[in-house]
């Protein structure tokens, strides 16, 4: 070793492609798309406006119903999310890593299934089944004697979003269980082992010892949750195209950024206003990412074993 | 010593996962049935499987005919190779420097790579449209696969550079001693190490770019370009009412991810609980 380093070129080849394809893709894109919706495009070219595009977004009736309406819809979607999908991989995760389980593997590879497929197959293959035309889903629930509670579910604008949200749990109900599942794993046996000698079994020891430890996780897969909801697309577009209909019931931002970025029908695109939109969800996951850095992950103690 | 388990409660356990595996599966099983059923059948018996007289591949012959599939798969297999490929070569090279040598702004690179793992990529789809129309790249699959390799990039060097610090700094030392550059430590002795954590990175990194739907929609809609998730949107959207065709439409689309999925799912797993073994 030399007193003085030499300059170690070999740092900046490795981090270089990373660096340039990232910053060139993501972060140039993201601060141009904030940037472009401080302008307006006019027949002389793009106008500054400051937050002109913001003041039409809430401001003006046409714009900021359907932006409330979708920022709602969103929320709602969320809640569904963390009510149900959480929940249920909680308690799968839980009786998967309860020990000598037989058929754990199988258990594990097939509810992590539906994760694997795309949006696309999933909001068919759903729209299939619940499509009153093929009637699969009143003549199974026919058969439990349930069939009155059958209803078009997708058409309804009271049920639509409801029934979209829990096709995506469906769907994704395989992370958070995955996820709680290696942190149940990392729980040493001691600790188990511990909680047994004083007499802590069954659903006391999941309530009284692993759900604290596992408590950092569960803020991982909420904050995830909340980053995928407010960004999702795709599952709303297939099963109900992009007026997220019936009557606007079902779009959320992602639907609504799509729509204003491209147009649709008689009304068409206008990337400024769309760039407006990716920024207010851009402030949204942002307030929704501190919110998880600052409040809740520094309170949430961390065991080191 | 674990207590004894008692029957009923492992009985209750079972009941509940077998339940959620039903609901897991049913879905998938019924396209898959039906799709080799006639039209009469796929309404008259849903749940039936299908038997001889029932036996009909009109859904299939009609999606060959009419859509490029396997145009569409290839597509998607460059797309998704290609951008994996550059992901982990470019993932692994910055996650080495970064978990290996201590250099000003070390910690600032990571924090600002690891952003793009909470922010997601297709906020900035505006500019980046706007970028591709400049540079000539809509409807191309370069488009794609610029775009997904930095949609891949801040994971895969997050995850990477924790399993790289785990790799033994004699190992490297005694390279260094044998005079290999640092180029050789990486490439010959720390990239083998961390296989089975490329792995994992590999399969995180390849469901989502399979499966995306908004980039293609909106950067390579061209017919030559279709990646298969967008090609069956469109071919199921005009086949709306033909039934045979969307079903097998479906069927094609989850068999070959269904494969890849039992395939790797090992791997996966593996990697999700890497973190419970350390």
């Amino acid at each position: 070793m030399t007193a003085r380093r030499p300059i170690r070129w070999h740092i900046a080849v490795f981090l270089a492609p990373a660096v340039l394809v990232y910053t060139a893709i993501m972060i140039v894109p993201l601060i141009g798309t904030l940037n472009l919706s401080l302008y307006r495009a006019t027949e002389t070219g793009p106008q500054f406006v400051g937050l002109g595009n913001f003041r039409t977004l809430f401001g003006d009736a046409l714009w900021s119903d359907a932006f409330w309406n979708a920022l709602g819809n969103n929320v709602w979607f969320f809640i569904i999310h963390m009510l149900v999908q959480n929940p249920i991989g909680i308690l799968l995760a839980a009786l998967l890593s309860s020990p000598r389980l037989r058929l754990a593997a199988f258990y594990r590879t097939a509810i992590f299934v539906p994760t694997v497929l795309s949006f696309v197959i999933v909001g068919f293959v759903w729209k299939l089944i619940l499509s009153p035309l093929w009637g699969i889903a009143p003549s199974m629930l026919g058969a439990v004697g349930l069939k009155g509670l059958f209803a078009p579910w997708l058409g309804q604008e009271g049920s639509a979003l409801t029934a979209l949200a829990l096709v995506s749990v469906w769907q994704f109900v395989g992370i958070p269980m995955m996820l709680i599942y290696a942190a149940l794993l990392s729980i040493p046996d001691e600790v188990m082992e511990a909680a047994e000698m004083d007499g802590i079994t069954g659903w006391s020891r999941f309530w009284k010892v692993q759900l604290p430890l596992i408590l950092p996780s569960i803020g991982i897969i909420s904050i995830l949750t909340f980053v995928g909801n407010f960004n999702a697309f795709d599952l709303i577009y297939v099963a109900q195209g992009a007026l997220a209909g019936p009557d606007f019931a079902t779009d959320i931002l992602g639907t609504f950024l799509y729509r204003t970025f491209f147009g649709f029908q008689l009304q068409i695109g206008d990337p400024n206003m769309g760039a407006a939109i990716a920024t207010a969800m851009f402030l949204i996951i942002l307030a929704g990412v501190c919110v998880y850095l600052f409040g809740i992950q520094t309170r949430l103690r961390r065991y080191q074993f | 010593m674990r207590a004894r388990s008692q029957p009923g409660r492992s009985i209750a356990a079972h009941a509940i996962l077998i339940a959620y595996t039903l609901i897991a599966l049913f879905p998938v099983w019924v396209i898959v049935i039906n799709s080799f059923k006639s039209r009469r059948a796929i309404f008259a018996q849903p749940l039936a499987i299908p038997t001889p007289e029932t036996w009909d591949l009109v859904g299939y012959t009609t999606v060959l005919e009419n859509g490029d599939f396997f145009g569409y798969f290839l597509n998607s297999l460059t797309v998704t190779v290609a951008s994996l490929f550059f992901v982990l070569l470019f993932g692994a090279m910055a996650a080495f420097a970064l978990s290996e040598y201590r250099f000003r702004g070390n910690m600032l690179v990571g924090l600002y790579l690891a952003l793009g793992i909470m922010i997601p990529i297709r906020l900035g789809t505006v500019a980046i449209l706007q970028m591709m129309v400049a540079a000539g790249l809509v409807n191309t699959l370069t488009a794609l696969i610029l775009v997904y390799t930095a949609q891949g990039l801040p994971l895969a060097v997050f995850i990477l550079s924790e399993f790289m610090r785990n790799v033994s700094d004699d190992l490297k030392n005694a390279g260094r001693m044998d005079g290999l550059s640092e180029y050789a430590i990486f490439f010959r002795l720390v990239l083998p190490l961390v296989r089975p954590a490329m792995a994992t990175v590999a399969v995180f990194t390849m469901i989502p770019i399979w499966n995306d739907l908004w980039f293609p929609l909106i950067l390579a809609p061209s017919e030559d370009t279709k990646t298969i998730t967008l090609g069956s949107q469109v071919f199921i959207g005009q086949f709306v009412t033909n039934w045979n065709a969307v079903l097998a439409a479906l069927s094609l689309a989850i068999v070959p991810v269904l494969i890849l999925y039992l395939i790797f799912s090992r791997q996966l797993i593996r990697g999700i609980t890497a973190g419970a073994v350390k």
